[in-house]
């Protein structure tokens, strides 16, 4: 519990001094009240809007659960051919940097009039932006496997798919969540703007609604559901990697 | 299968017959022209425990991914118990130089993996391995990961894994090499009683002339791609670590000295 409030006390302090000082900014008049409502203008929407924001989150959470889904198997598949075949890393690898370099909020509008105003385009626009960190995480783990294991396991007689069983894929884990960490941020974000161009429901079809009535304090409200739900999917991949890799805490367990 | 493990104490016992359990015939190897191996030639008898000395870069790691199957010669054949191996991986069990035990599997699984990589269940390759583990001093550690492990165990970890796969040959490529000098000095007195109790046919990579001398039965001297030197070593069996302390040891040491 000492280790936990040493750990994290810091951070949340700087939070609350850093809400006191945009409290003292909204109360002392200096910006107008409508266009900049105090934190607890923003808190006060949620008991009067909250079921509405909760119902919003569930269809932004689940575009961004799918389209996650999709992203994290199409990067996993595409990292193994690239590992596999290094003429296809050679090829494909540059076109992935260059898909990058393509701007999300162009890319949202066409999807919209191809795949319709339903979850579809949804889905394909958050699979477009985090399947980039999850295959280029996994790609580097593969790569970085130390060679004379591969040798060893070979010198043992090891299929390729043995190899990539006990050495590749454990050894990708931590650069795969490193991945994962960015893709769950990027897959929120994702959801909301393709829910900004064009939609029925989920938080970025409310931040627009909200938008068009000058509702300040609402604006703020559906900002800080983001961030919490980012945040929420960030621990949750935490959590999950301390699972699947065990042995990284094995020396703390044994200390305590 | 458990069993097992009584059963691998006997094999030392049989240490007779005359035929090579390993052959290296005229092995041969060039790395861009520059040649490191030119017609290596060598013989492993069962329970013999043979070095291999050598100035480092001398073409002693390249000759044990020969004689693993990892690397196919230039030139020249590798035979194991008679049969053609050349260039063929999974016959011969090999540790090198690093332990490369593999960090996200428990000790016990680690030492099972060869029995794994041959199709056995993670249950049974463990019973094997767990049965296996107190004679390599890890009966306590089978639960422990890799990282929770001294540098000794590791080592005793990895070897244990070598036997496991093949107890036919064990290239051993430097094994002790990284240690201190004291765990190296409980590990040869170890090993030694190991190699009494199980009779193992050992080929050994070392650049330690008192280690070589202390371990084996013969010292191949490795320079120039060529094996330069075969000096049998008169020690007395079961050979101790107290062998290191007679005036055989030192003429012993002194004769390989001259061929470096």
């Amino acid at each position: 519990m000492r280790e936990f409030a040493k750990k994290y006390l810091p951070a949340a302090l700087a939070l609350l001094v850093l809400l006191a000082l945009w409290q003292g900014l909204a109360a002392s008049g200096a910006v107008p009240g409508y266009m900049l409502p105090s934190p607890a203008d923003v808190l006060a929407v949620f008991p009067e809007d909250g079921a509405l924001l909760w119902g919003h989150t569930l269809v932004t959470l689940q575009e961004a659960a799918i389209g996650l889904a999709v992203g994290v198997a199409v990067g996993f598949a595409v990292a193994v051919v690239m590992d596999a075949f290094a003429v296809l890393r050679r090829a494909i690898y540059p076109l992935l940097v260059l898909s990058q370099t393509v701007p999300v909020v162009a890319i949202a509008p066409l999807l919209v009039l191809w795949l319709g105003y339903d979850i579809a385009p949804k889905i394909v626009l958050v699979a477009l932006v985090t399947f980039f960190p999850i295959a280029v995480g996994l790609l580097q783990g593969f790569q970085s496997v130390d060679a004379d294991e591969v040798n060893l396991m070979r010198s043992m007689g090891a299929s390729r798919w043995q190899i990539f069983r006990f050495v590749k894929i454990p050894g990708a884990l931590p650069e795969f969540f490193s991945g994962l960490r960015i893709a769950v941020a990027y897959a929120v974000v994702g959801a909301v703007i393709s829910e900004w161009l064009g939609g029925f429901s989920g938080l970025g079809v409310y931040m627009t609604r909200v938008q068009k009535a000058f509702a300040f304090d609402k604006m703020f409200a559906v900002i800080f559901v983001v961030s919490a739900v980012s945040l929420l999917l960030m621990i949750v991949v935490s959590v999950a990697e301390r699972r699947a890799m065990p042995w990284r805490h094995a020396r703390s367990e044994q200390e305590k | 299968m458990a069993e097992g493990g009584n059963e691998q104490f006997g094999r030392g016992e049989g240490r007779g017959g005359d035929a090579p359990v390993l052959a290296v015939e005229n092995v041969a190897v060039a790395f861009d022209g520059r040649p490191v191996l030119r017609g290596v030639s060598l013989e492993l008898r069962c329970g013999e425990l043979v070095s291999i000395l050598g100035a480092s870069g001398g073409g002693k790691t390249t000759l044990f991914n020969v004689i693993s199957g990892l690397l196919a010669p230039d030139a020249g054949r590798v035979l194991l118990n008679g049969e053609n191996v050349t260039a063929t991986t999974g016959h011969v069990s090999y540790m090198m130089q690093k332990d490369l035990l593999l960090e996200n599997l428990r000790v016990a699984d680690n030492v099972g993996l060869p029995l794994r990589l041959r199709g056995a269940s993670r249950a049974a390759a463990r019973a094997e391995a767990e049965a296996l583990l107190p004679a390599f001093g890890l009966a306590e550690a089978a639960n422990l990961w890799p990282t929770q492990l001294s540098g000794g165990m590791r080592q005793r970890a990895a070897l244990a894994r070598t036997y496991l796969f093949s107890r036919d040959v064990m290239l051993l490529d430097e094994p002790f090499s990284a240690l201190d000098a004291i765990t190296k000095a409980d590990l040869h007195a170890w090993f030694l009683e190991m190699q009494r109790q199980l009779g193992l046919s050992v080929l050994f990579v070392t650049h330690d002339i008192d280690e070589a001398v202390l371990l084996s039965s013969r010292v191949l001297v490795l320079a120039e791609g060529r094996i330069a030197a075969n000096i049998p070593i008169p020690g007395p069996t079961p050979r101790t670590p107290d062998f290191a302390l007679t005036p055989e040891f030192l003429e012993s040491k002194r004769q390989v000295r001259e061929f470096l």
